[in-house]
């Protein structure tokens, strides 16, 4: 079953690092994402711009309404998420934890993938 | 990462919110700051015990406030305080304060802590100290090393600069919708100069360089308090797309390379992905102002590949529209850039000849100047331009850059000389 890490930090902490210590954790991280990758469970990961870059369509009028900034006012926010395939809860667990364990502070959401297109579109 | 060092990051986030709000409690800098180390230092003894708390922000004006009022009180005699241990075991209390911190009541806070270190008493030197000391938290150490002053210097620097805010009297009353835009442009400013001090620093590194980014960290600050401004937009993103080319604007003796001659894949792509994005939202409001106009121009350069795909007709009209918004020299002078590759050098040096006596003393000017006339092969008046420029460099990487036109200027007249005596 292919899951869904969303991964939720501090702004303000994770933008107070400086270019080492950001490095740093990225490289910690990088360790995590080639086993994933060797066993063939990593899909797409993104990290996303700070949410100043956010926009927020609101469709819940019509016409939506389009808003700056993050959809919800939050004391952590999402900075990004990784598809990762695993056999169970457990076992997503564990690959939480090891990401963790780079990169400690903040909470991971673990989502089961109900839909999931892989797509054509080129970043 | 420790627990030391995840404490670190997490009062270093928390600082501006948190000296904000107990400086509205206190009304007093030195208060507010003095509070917010003791509560740090209570976070580093009590955290890697207890665990972080599940606001650390909350926390820490909680904690901040209660050890202030401890100091205020033993002052003037009064009554105890609870101990330590009824202090640190928040509980409800933390929730309910965190509650009552709502953003719009950080939003104030963080404004007028800003808006006091940019009092106009007080000089740019002084508002970008006081900044960098007060909301981003730097050291006194650091920012004397920016400023390539003493440390004693910069101590009396900024205890200066605090002795007339508190003469002055800080604006506590909560800002009207006038007050807040007024308030908003003056921050706006302070901020652009922390930037520029670091962006005219000599080199990639070093202290001031750190200034970047530091300035652009209190633009995203700013921004995520305001985020429907599209000036906060823009001058994040013209901090963003300038500071992009860091790592390609010096070569290895630590002379400047020209925006045409840069490495750009040494351009930093999130950087000017950011950047990017933040002016697609601002030109949604549709009233451009000038941050976001030099924004948008900063991204013309961006976007090229190479230099000789840059879209200069429309950064002609991008500075044309900033002139009519901001009329200066200086500007006049960046769009006599644009005007030479558009409409030749000669279309360029006439636009900026009136400029002569306004820019008697600008560095860029005679640059340009010079430029300019060796374009349009006249190399004897192009050196006497350079020779001006040479004179009033504020960095050896300034003059270094002009003297290897000059050297250039040398090596091209040498032939022809020996070719001229041999005749």
């Amino acid at each position: 079953m292919l899951y869904a890490i969303l991964c939720y930090h501090s702004e303000d902490v994770v933008g107070s690092w400086t270019k080492e210590e950001d490095d740093a954790v990225m490289a910690r991280l990088a360790v995590v994402h080639e086993k994933l990758a060797r066993e063939g469970r990593l899909g797409p990961v993104a990290r996303l711009l700070p949410t100043t870059a956010a926009t927020t369509l609101r469709k819940d009028q019509d016409p939506p309404l389009v808003l700056d900034g993050p959809f919800a006012e939050t004391k952590e926010q999402l900075l990004g998420f990784y598809l990762v395939e695993g056999g169970s809860l457990e076992e997503i667990l564990d690959t939480a934890r090891d990401l963790a364990a780079a990169n400690p502070g903040g909470a991971y959401e673990i989502r089961p993938v109900g839909v999931y297109h892989p797509g054509g579109g080129k970043p | 990462m420790t627990d030391i060092a995840w404490i670190e990051a997490a009062v270093a986030g928390a600082r501006p919110k948190a000296i904000s709000a107990l400086l509205r409690y206190f009304r007093d800098l030195d208060i507010a700051e003095e509070a917010f180390q003791e509560a740090c230092l209570k976070a580093l003894a009590l955290w890697p015990q207890k665990g972080p708390p599940r606001d650390p922000t909350a926390w820490l004006i909680f904690v901040g406030r209660n050890a202030a009022i401890d100091v205020v009180r033993r002052r003037s005699r009064e009554a105890e305080l609870p101990d330590e241990a009824v202090l640190s075991d928040l509980g409800d209390a933390e929730a309910s304060l965190a509650d009552r911190l709502d953003d719009a009541h950080y939003r104030d806070d963080i404004l007028r802590l800003l808006f006091i270190c940019c009092h106009p008493d007080l000089s740019a030197t002084q508002q970008i100290a006081l900044a960098l000391r007060i909301v981003s938290g730097l050291t006194v150490p650091q920012i004397a090393h920016a400023f390539l002053v003493s440390e004693a210097a910069m101590e009396q620097r900024i205890t200066r600069a605090k002795s007339r805010i508190a003469k002055a009297g800080v604006p506590f009353e909560t800002p009207g919708p006038v007050e807040r835009s007024e308030r908003l442009a003056a921050v706006a400013t302070m901020i652009y100069l922390v930037f520029n001090e670091g962006y005219s620093a000599p080199s990639v590194e070093g202290a001031r360089a750190r200034l970047c980014d530091e300035a652009i960290r209190l633009a995203r600050l700013l921004l995520r308090l305001f985020p429907a401004e599209p000036e906060i937009m823009g001058l994040a993103a013209l901090m963003l797309l300038q500071h992009s080319r860091l790592e390609a604007r010096f070569d290895e003796d630590g002379a400047l390379i020209l925006l045409d001659d840069q490495d750009r894949a040494l351009w930093n792509g999130a950087m000017i992905a950011e950047g990017l994005a933040l002016i697609d939202k601002a030109m949604r409001h549709r009233r451009p102002g000038p941050y976001l106009i030099q924004a948008a121009i900063a991204a013309l350069h961006a976007r090229a590949t190479r230099p000789e795909e840059t879209d200069w007709q429309q950064i002609d009209l991008l500075y044309a529209t900033l002139e009519h918004l901001q009329p200066s020299p200086v500007v006049t002078l960046n769009r006599a850039v644009a005007v030479s590759k558009v409409a030749g050098p000669a279309a360029a040096l006439a636009m900026i000849e009136p400029l002569a006596t306004p820019l008697g003393n600008y560095f860029h000017y005679y640059g340009l100047v010079g430029h300019l006339l060796l374009q349009l092969d006249r190399p004897a008046e192009a050196r006497l331009a350079f020779d001006r420029a040479i004179s009033l460099a504020r960095t050896p990487a300034e003059a270094a850059h002009i003297r290897s036109h000059l050297d250039r200027l040398a090596a091209e007249a040498a032939p022809k000389a020996i070719a001229a005596s041999a005749r």
